[in-house]
Order: structure tokens, then C-alpha cells, then sequence
């Protein structure tokens, strides 16, 4: 197990390409049969539908048991799942997917191009987040045969776009089950039936998810395990112990406390890895309120950047699971990530002559101003960036005030009361700065609606540059835009994308196969097995 | 009742947030045609003023409406999560009063002698030591070092158990929280009889007893027990409540599926209905324990029947 361990340290992106049956050691296993896989989950899962929300949550459950239109291959490239093929028409508003011939819902009725079309317009334009917005301009799916899909928009959508988005918006839901009925209210959300290598058996409240080994798959002789088993443990020592005691074997999308972490890394029947999570990278952000007078200030963020040590505290307080962000496109991203967008180094000086040169001269008792800052209550290292970013600011003369709330009220006040000013807590990257980055930016959003710019800042130069990309046909040209696009957000700073974080699964050693694509936690796990 | 539960309704609307909000927490965010959609689905649109008196006008008949997380009637929720409380919460309460009055026997009959001295060190350290530490530390010894127990969960999932064996799986899956939530009771019951019995000991009718010639543990069992249950059971009546608030942690630390977590589950995705829906069966719960009590003592002491 040493090779393994080691690549945890490595990192992840160079070894993304490697063979997996090498993870085992030098020489390969043959796959074996059977199994159960025990999974830890961290909250109630109020749906079951990856067709109607769009959430790790949901995905580590039901992206086995229903299968997107494509999926990502190990080197992040579309990979045909119930879409075999696609092209688009010169204009790119005219998207065709040929679809899988001799696929089953686990029901047994056949999968058709009709159930594509009904999930599109009714669940993925109407209900699914992020997919409403993907697919605004989405008019029509016209069906010439039944497995044949074409998507009709009235603007064009770069076919490049539409394929990274739909490994997360692409699950399709069964037309038989849902047609007629209230979308929402369906039984089948919480009891969900799909077309893919696990088939539901039951959701026990407060215990567990079960799925069994679907043996109509469409891929011949997968998946290997028996069975899958979601335990809800909240309580991450609980976790941690669970995992420990062998009544666990994976727990997914950095769940267990970060100190447990470090030390299940020196563990040798367990695995501790950020790989195959490359196509989810987090930023620790730091958001700012423009309707304070001293933040709507350039000088005052600049300064703010300035004089918070990101690389100590990575190294120090996350355990090195973390480095210093660059932007709202993390280096992780093979696609759209290009260097050479403006950065604030560590520097207390520069930061106070900054402020000085802003007219916030220190008080009598040293202080220049005080901030509220509100963290999110997501994650230990929100709470321990927050207690950071106000030992950080002391020295330059900002006091900061640190007011916690729970979720629905962190949300509520940030992003609609907004009454804050400065919010820490994460940015979640998902393959392509179209589907969740750039509403951060762009001006527009009505109030309320959470991880989207609430700032009090707007910018016609920012606005154009995310429209014109969302709507560019050219890969390369695409890129190019969001470059300049992260060159422009990096300078004016709304929104400061602090540390860039990839999420860990820690994983028995027991497991083979695992890691293997960009997005592997939320992926169908047809060809895990395990010893 | 219905005082606290149109009192919890009021208090819950300033906490900030909605279940919407919540939700959207949890699924990563989404668009504002979309968040506006489910607020209208959940109902959470109309005017408070009306989500209450459609609440209450359910409540009268006994409904106590749908819960938003988990997409069925309140009832069928509770239902399902409420005999892993109940049991928990007997075993914890039998094994807290049984230990409790053995032990304040034990060190009321050698006091201030070492039993006592012991046996009260003891009783003070598993009172002064938070029960999730308890918990934790358990978990730690009998489940991961020593693989004796379980860490959590209520049965083996998937095993598929029936009849006794079903039951011997509970019960190894309950061993441990049980034993986390009595040690502060225990402790608690512990004090409260020694310091009855010792009371008891000094009275006229035990030197009677002893006079008459009856040895010792007759005395103790068929005289200063009886009267010395009576501060126990008092204190039965007035802790059903504070444990079911104590079953919240100790559920969340073992992964139970029970009422307090799922109270605290509802507090955090703002699930107003579930949380009345707790508030009221909790209610019940307390006032039939107490209900029970106050029979309990007329048996323990025939005075406080016939004087009544």
C-alpha cells in the first residue's frame, strides 16, 4: 500500500492519467465479485432525484443508481455514458446526442429518446439548480427516432460547455414515472429508479440508503460490488470511529475533521487522497460588502489581501490540504486555468501604507476600523480561516467582529439581508466557470439568491466578458475570454478567492479501482471492487 | 399545550432562514425562479399570520402536518423515530435508577468508610464529565481498540435479523449509549439516595426494627428502602424531560435514529412542522412519566392516598 499512500502526498493532477489497476501495487489484481460497500454519509438527504438537485450530497447516492447523458473520463475528456455520440450544427444552437440502444430503466421498461426530452424541458430547465440556468435558452428537444435527442436553443451554447456540465446536469429520470404528476412530489425522489449499476432498495430514515447490484446493467459483467449501504453518522468522531472500527469504508468530499484526517494519513489500511476530485475544487473565499464605505474602497480590499498569510495558514491549520487560491478558475482546471492574473502576496507593510494611503489612519488605540465578519457554518476550516483572518487584520488596524450563524441564517443575512461585511466560506468550481463561477460576478441576480454577487459591486466590462464567453462555439477562444475574465475579477476584488482546496475521500485499503476520473465520488462506481 | 406550540411557532419565524434557505444550503445554491418555485411549493409564501392558523386549525384535528425534509406526514415521522428514544431512554432511566440506588445503598451502609469514600469519588466524576465525552471515549475503547461493541447505529443494517437475534443486535448496538446517557443520572439518583437513606437510618421506626430483633438486611430492604424511594422517584418524574434534551447528543455521537436528532435536524433545516410535531409528542412523553409517578406513590407510601 505504500505507492498509494504516497500518492495522497503527491497530489493528485499528475497521476490522474495513471492506470488504475496499478493503484494495487506492481502487479495487477483481477477484479473480483461481490461485496459491500459502506459509505459514509454526513446529512439526510432530503431527495434522491440527481435529475432534480444538484448536490455532492445527492450525487454520492444516486449517480449509482442513474446515469448521466456523459460523464468524465480520467484525463477530464466527455466520455459516452447514455449518450453515445453528439454533434452540433455550425451555429452551435443545435446540439444532437445519439443515445444507448438496449438500455433498461431498473423497472424494465426501455430507455428512450423520450425520457431525455421530458427529463430536459421538465426537471433539468424547470427544477434542477444550475441546470435552469444552464439551460435557459434551451427551446425544444425534438426526437426524430427513439434514439436519436436534439436539443434546439435559441442562442448558441458551446457544445464544449454543454458536455462538462452535463456529467453533474446530465442525469436522466424515467418519463413513465414522472409524466403527469407534480415533479416534486414524486415518490420516486426519494425512492429513485434509473438505468444505472446499482438499483434502489430502500431508504431507511436516519440510518441508511441500500442499493443492490442491478444485473440488467448495460455494461456486461459490472458492477462488481453487491451491494452499497449510505450510513447517516453526523457526527464526525462518530465517523471517524465508525471508519476505524471497519463499519465504514469510504467517506467522501473532505467529511471527517481535518486532524483525523492527518492522522488516518500514516494509517496503512486506509487511504487519504484528493484525487479524483480534481473537477471540484472549493475556494476558502473572503466576500466583501460595498455598501460599507471603506470596503467599497480598492485600496482597503487590496490591503485586506495583502496581510493574510494564506500560505502559513494552509500549512498550519488545514494540514497542507489546501495552497494559495488564484482565482475564481482553480489550477486545477486543465481547461480554463491560465496564469499570470494579478495576486496579493503576503506583505503586512504594503497593506498598511495601503490603508494609509486610503485616509484610515489608526485611531487612538491603534485601530483604523472594525468589520463584521460572518462565517459559514460549512466546514472547520471556514471557522478556523474566520479566527485567522481576524488575527491577520489586528496588526493592520482592523478590528473584526466575528458573528456566527447556522446555515439558513448566514444565507439569509449575507446574501439577503446583507447584512454583513465580510463573509467567508466557499466557492464550489464544477468543471466550467459557466455553470457556478461567474454568477458570483455577474451583475443582476435578485437579492437572495446564495453564492451569487450580492456585493454591491458591478462591472459592464465583467458582464460582457461572462455573456460573451457563455455563448462562444470556440474552446480556445472561451479560455481566452475567461483569462481575462479572472484578470479583471483578481484586480477590482469583490470576491476574494483566498485558498484553493481540493476535497479528500478517505477510503479503506481495501477498495480497488477508485479515483479514476475527475469527479470520482460523484461518479457511478461500476468498476470498483474490493478485496 | 397549545400555548407552547403557538409560542415555538412565533419564536421559530425570527429565526432567520427558512427551509427553502436551508435547503438551497445544502444543494450548493441554484437560480431565483427556481428558489421562489419551492418556497411556493412548501407554502412558505403566505403571510405567517395564516401559516398559523392553518397550522392550528390541523392541529385540533389532530394532524400535525407534512414535514419538508422528509417529504411525509409529520406523524409517520415521529412514529418511526419515537421507539428508539422510548427504549433508550428506559434502558438509560432503569439502569440510572437501579445502579444509582444499589450504590447509594452500598456507601449510605459504610459511610464515610472507603465503600463510600469510593463510590462517591466516583458518582461526582461521572456527574462533573460531559456525557459526549463519555460517549466518544466508549466508542473509542469497547468499539475501535477492543472491536467488543458496535460504535453506532441501532442494529446491524443489511443483516436482516429477525426475532431474538434481532434483539440481542439492539441490544449490543444500545449497550453503550445507554450506559453514556445514565452516568449522569446515575450519578444524580447515587447522591439523592445515599442522603435519603442516611436520613431515613436515624429515624424512630428503624431503631424499632432493629430492636425487634430483625437482622440487617431486612431492615435495610423492607424499611429504609421503602421510604427512602420516595425522593427517587420524585426525581424520575422531573428528569424524563432533561433526558430526552440529553438523548439529542448522545444520538448524534452514536448515529441513532431518534428524536433528538431528529429535533436537532429540524431545527437546522428550519422543518417547522416536524419540530412542533417533537415539541408536542415530548410533551405527552414528560406528562405521562409524571402521571405515572404519582401513582408510584401511593404504592410506595399508602399515606398520600387516603390523606388526599
Amino acid at each position: 500500500m505504500e505507492l498509494t499512500r504516497r500518492d495522497a502526498l503527491v497530489g493528485a493532477a499528475a497521476l490522474a492519467a495513471m492506470p488504475s489497476s496499478l493503484q494495487a501495487g506492481e502487479r495487477p489484481e483481477e477484479p473480483k465479485h461481490g461485496g459491500v460497500l459502506t459509505v459514509h454519509m454526513t446529512s439526510e438527504q432530503r431527495i434522491l432525484n440527481a435529475a432534480l438537485r444538484a448536490s455532492t450530497g445527492v450525487y454520492v447516492i444516486a449517480s449509482k443508481i442513474m446515469d448521466p447523458l456523459v460523464d468524465l473520463d480520467a484525463d477530464g475528456q466527455p466520455k459516452p455514458m447514455l449518450a453515445t455520440g453528439w454533434d452540433t450544427s455550425a451555429d452551435g444552437k443545435t446540439i444532437t446526442f445519439r443515445l444507448r440502444e438496449g438500455v433498461q430503466w431498473h423497472d424494465g421498461k426501455p430507455f428512450t429518446s423520450a425520457d431525455v426530452q421530458y427529463t430536459a424541458m421538465e426537471l433539468w430547465k424547470k427544477h434542477l439548480n444550475y441546470g435552469s440556468t444552464l439551460q435557459l435558452h434551451l427551446e425544444a428537444v425534438d426526437t426524430p427516432d427513439v434514439h436519436t435527442a436534439v436539443f434546439r436553443y435559441s442562442r448558441t451554447m458551446p457544445i464544449g460547455l454543454l458536455l462538462r456540465a452535463l456529467p453533474d446536469l446530465g442525469y436522466v429520470a424515467p418519463r413513465h414515472i414522472y409524466e403527469g404528476t407534480n415533479v416534486l412530489d414524486n415518490p420516486a425522489n426519494t425512492a429513485p429508479i434509473g438505468t444505472g449499476p446499482f438499483r434502489f432498495v430502500r431508504y431507511e430514515r436516519g440510518q441508511y440508503v441500500m442499493a443492490e447490484r442491478n444485473p440488467d446493467y448495460w455494461r456486461k459483467g459490472r458492477p462488481y460490488l453487491d451491494r452499497i449501504m449510505w450510513r447517516f453518522i453526523t457526527d464526525k468522531a462518530a465517523a471517524v470511529a465508525a471508519l476505524e472500527a471497519g463499519q465504514i469504508l469510504l467517506s467522501v468530499y473532505s467529511s471527517l475533521a481535518l486532524a483525523d484526517l492527518d492522522r488516518l494519513k500514516a494509517d496503512s489500511s486506509f487511504i487519504v487522497t484528493t484525487k479524483g476530485n480534481e473537477g471540484n475544487a472549493v475556494n476558502n473565499t473572503i466576500e466583501f460588502n460595498f455598501r460599507r464605505k471603506e470596503l467599497a474602497d480598492i485600496r482597503v480590499r487590496h490591503a485586506i489581501a495583502h496581510a493574510i498569510d494564506v500560505d502559513f495558514f494552509c500549512k498550519n491549520f488545514l494540514y497542507g490540504f489546501g495552497k494559495r487560491g488564484t482565482g475564481p478558475i482553480p489550477s486545477s482546471s486543465r481547461s480554463f486555468y491560465t496564469p499570470g492574473a494579478p495576486q496579493y502576496p503576503f506583505d503586512r507593510k504594503k497593506a498598511e501604507e495601503l490603508l494609509d494611503q486610503a485616509g484610515y489612519g489608526r485611531g487612538r488605540d491603534g485601530t483604523r476600523f472594525s468589520l463584521r465578519l460572518l462565517p459559514a457554518p460549512f466546514g472547520e476550516d471556514i471557522s478556523l480561516f474566520s479566527t485567522f483572518i481576524q488575527q491577520s487584520l489586528q496588526p493592520i488596524g482592523i478590528k473584526i467582529e466575528i458573528v456566527r450563524f447556522d446555515s439558513a441564517a448566514y444565507l439569509t443575512n449575507v446574501y439577503r439581508d446583507w447584512n454583513f461585511d465580510l463573509a467567508t466560506g466557499w466557492h464550489q468550481y464544477r468543471n466550467d466557470p459557466a455553470v457556478s463561477t461567474t454568477v458570483w460576478y455577474r451583475s443582476g441576480s435578485p437579492r437572495g439568491t446564495p453564492w451569487t454577487n450580492q456585493f454591491g459591486w458591478q462591472s459592464d466590462v465583467v458582464d460582457k466578458l461572462i455573456d460573451e464567453a457563455a455563448s462562444e462555439p470556440d474552446q480556445a477562444r472561451r479560455t481566452q475570454l475567461y483569462a481575462e475574465f479572472v484578470k479583471q475579477v483578481n484586480t477590482d476584488l469583490p470576491v476574494w478567492m483566498a485558498i484553493e482546496r481540493t476535497f479528500v475521500s478517505v477510503l479503506s485499503a481495501r477498495l480497488r479501482n477508485h479515483s479514476n476520473n475527475p469527479r470520482w465520488p460523484s461518479s457511478d462506481w461500476a468498476d470498483l471492487w474490493m478485496v | 399545550m397549545l400555548i407552547v406550540l403557538v409560542g415555538l411557532f412565533v419564536l421559530l419565524q425570527f429565526a432567520p432562514g427558512d427551509a427553502v434557505d436551508a435547503l438551497v444550503a445544502q444543494m450548493g445554491g441554484g437560480d431565483a425562479t427556481m428558489i421562489d418555485d419551492l418556497r411556493r411549493h412548501y407554502g412558505l409564501d403566505l403571510p405567517i399570520a395564516v401559516r398559523l392558523a392553518s397550522y392550528v386549525w390541523h392541529l385540533v384535528r389532530l394532524d400535525l402536518g407534512f414535514s419538508v425534509i422528509y417529504g411525509k406526514p409529520v406523524a409517520e415521522v415521529i412514529l418511526e423515530r419515537l421507539p428508539v428514544t422510548l427504549l433508550l431512554m428506559t434502558s438509560a432511566l432503569s439502569l440510572a435508577f437501579g445502579a444509582g440506588m444499589v450504590l447509594g445503598i452500598l456507601a449510605a451502609r459504610w459511610v464515610n468508610r472507603w465503600p463510600d469514600t469510593l463510590i462517591s469519588t466516583l458518582g461526582l466524576v461521572f456527574y462533573a464529565t460531559p456525557s459526549f465525552w463519555f460517549g466518544l471515549m466508549g466508542i473509542v475503547v469497547f468499539a475501535v481498540k477492543l472491536a467488543w461493541l458496535p460504535p453506532g447505529g441501532y442494529e446491524e443494517i443489511g443483516a436482516e435479523y429477525t426475532g431474538i437475534w434481532r434483539v440481542l443486535d439492539i441490544t449490543r448496538h444500545l449497550m453503550l449509549p445507554t450506559a453514556t446517557l445514565s452516568l449522569i443520572f446515575l450519578a444524580i439518583y447515587f447522591r439523592i439516595m445515599r442522603a435519603s437513606m442516611l436520613e431515613v437510618l436515624t429515624l424512630d421506626f428503624v431503631r424499632s426494627a432493629r430492636a425487634k430483633g430483625l437482622n440487617q438486611f431486612a431492615v435495610v430492604t423492607r424499611h429504609v428502602l421503602r421510604n427512602a424511594l420516595l425522593p427517587m422517584v420524585t426525581l424520575i418524574g422531573l428528569q424524563a424531560g432533561t433526558m430526552l434534551g440529553g438523548s439529542v447528543v448522545v444520538e448524534s455521537v452514536f448515529a441513532l435514529p431518534g428524536l433528538g436528532r431528529l429535533a436537532y435536524e429540524a431545527v437546522v433545516q428550519r422543518d417547522l412542522n416536524t419540530l412542533l410535531g417533537i415539541t408536542f409528542v415530548s410533551a405527552l412523553l414528560v406528562i405521562t412519566v409524571n402521571l405515572v409517578v404519582d401513582l408510584l406513590y401511593v404504592q410506595l407510601d399508602p399515606r398520600i392516598g387516603s390523606s388526599s
